[in-house]
């Protein structure tokens, strides 16, 4: 699988923008998923997106979002958690 | 219109293989959750559960009767032996005609689905064996119940998620508070702690990997559990012409629908369900003593039950005491307002009230008096049941000390 920086980078645009029903030129790096609109089962159904994509695992409790290991404050921080875990689970 | 009286009761969960057992449990503050035991556990996230330990259906039921028994259908069974037994009822002839069965379940014979997908899927098998279709199907308890006691009467399965058990409990109470029938089966069971069953709720990111830790600030999610409650709920005045011993008085229930969210718990839809079942049974808010919460540990349902209850009873919230029991026999899902019933009994007839174990951490947004981890004596006159469903489905049952 290619799954160099900006290819991560786009895919995982292009997965929040199919889930907040945007293009994904509007979605920025600072936009918080409250900003896109996207709720909890919406986050929920982006992770299990992201994960089929990527073939990765990521650690989230929707219970205790503050509390995973993975940072859902922006799309910038959940793009860093992927790269972290691509590089991890397929490095 | 006729009162209703519980007249015997039974089950088989992660906490008993009976009711004095669970109770007991229950007193004690024992957790029956643990390492899940079941095929593929190695590829689940979430390895635990409340599973019903040191029993082997051969004991308990023959070859012919496995080959039509699920799991949900077996635990229906022994716990409605148990009931029956209690109650001393036979039904034959009029009785018989007129009573009947109704259950609640949410996922029907769902370790019968996972096993011959496996079957077809996984073996790559052509044929499955014939009676799939009458073991999964989600009425197969209540026509087992049926069959084995001889109930002619109206008899039906409940589906409404984690509130299945409560919305069967309230047709039943309808049926022989209306006159409908003198004696009604009821309650409800579970059994999806199969690979399938697991997997599928893992997906949903609510569940816990360690513990079941309801109204405790460190809560993470819900565990699931398994097993059945069933009761029997008889007239009043049939009940003493036999001379029946009497658990409790079922005294009303309400229903309400948040109309709101598939998945997420609403304020407004759980306190009109709570009010409404008070108002239903002709008591007052400061009548109750005790509510076995929803309590499901997740963070949506706690705080949004704990802000419900604060809503409805004011300034008593801060008197009555409320416990959720899944701490200990984990969320038995369709089943789980059945055996959680049995937790209203035992406070409204024993005095005793089952504690919410593994309680850590207060959270400020649960701010009741939960009965952290040890049981407690009080009298309570009124015990409230408490069951928000996924798809904002809610049943309240209002349960009486009999005098």
């Amino acid at each position: 699988m290619d799954t160099s920086v900006s290819d991560i980078k786009t895919r995982v645009i292009e997965i929040i923008a199919e889930q907040a029903v945007l293009e994904p030129s509007d979605v920025t790096m600072d936009s918080t998923l409250e900003d896109l609109g996207i709720d909890s089962l919406g986050l929920v159904e982006s992770i299990f997106a992201i994960e089929e994509a990527f073939d990765i695992s990521v650690p989230f409790n929707a219970n205790a979002p503050q509390e995973s290991e993975f940072d859902i404050t922006s799309v910038a921080s959940i793009l860093d958690g992927i790269e972290k875990l691509v590089a991890e689970q397929h490095g | 219109m006729k009162r209703v009286v519980i007249t015997g009761a039974g089950t088989i969960n992660s906490l008993g293989h009976s009711v004095p057992e669970t109770l007991e449990a229950m007193r004690e503050g024992r957790s029956g959750i643990g390492e899940l035991d079941i095929p593929d556990v190695d590829r689940l996230a979430i390895k635990i559960g409340g599973q019903v330990r040191g029993y082997e259906p051969e004991d308990r039921f023959n070859r012919q009767q496995l080959a039509l028994y699920d799991r949900f259908t077996q635990f229906t069974l022994i716990a409605a032996r148990e009931a029956i037994a209690q109650a001393g009822l036979e039904f034959s002839g009029n009785l018989a005609a007129r009573a009947g069965v109704v259950l609640g379940n949410s996922g029907g014979g769902m370790t019968t689905l996972d096993e011959n997908y496996r079957t077809v899927y996984e073996a790559g098998k052509n044929r499955v064996h014939p009676f799939v279709v009458p073991k999964l199907m989600n009425n197969a308890a209540a026509s087992h119940v049926s069959m084995e006691f001889n109930l002619k009467g109206p008899s039906f399965t409940v589906s409404t998620a984690c509130a299945s058990s409560n919305h069967a409990m309230a047709q039943a109470f309808q049926l022989v508070h209306g006159g409908a029938a003198p004696v009604m089966i009821t309650g409800g069971s579970e059994s999806m702690l199969c690979f399938g069953g697991v997997k599928a709720w893992e997906g949903l990111r609510v569940m816990s990997k360690d513990g079941c830790r309801p109204f405790s600030a460190n809560r993470n999610g819900m565990v699931q559990g398994e097993g059945a409650g069933i009761f029997v709920f008889e007239e009043l005045e049939h009940a003493k012409k036999r001379g029946a011993e009497i658990l409790a008085e079922v005294g009303g229930f309400a229903m309400s629908s948040d109309a709101a969210d598939i998945v997420m718990p609403s304020k407004n839809g759980a306190a009109r369900a709570i009010k409404g079942a008070i108002k239903d049974a002709r008591l007052n808010c400061s009548d109750v003593g005790y509510i076995n919460a929803h309590g499901t540990g997740t963070a949506a349902n706690d705080k949004t039950e704990s802000a419900a209850v604060a809503d409805v009873f004011g300034a008593h919230a801060d008197k009555l005491l409320m416990s959720s029991t899944k701490s200990m026999h984990g969320h038995l899902i369709g089943g789980t307002g059945a055996v959680e019933l049995l937790a209203c009994i035992m406070a409204v007839r024993d005095g005793v009230i089952a504690p919410t174990i593994n309680y850590e951490e207060p959270d400020p947004e649960c701010a009741l008096d939960v009965v952290p981890n040890v049981a407690r004596e009080a009298k309570v006159d009124v015990a409230l049941s408490n069951a928000f469903a996924f798809g904002g489905l809610n049943a309240v049952l209002a349960l009486k000390r009999f005098a």
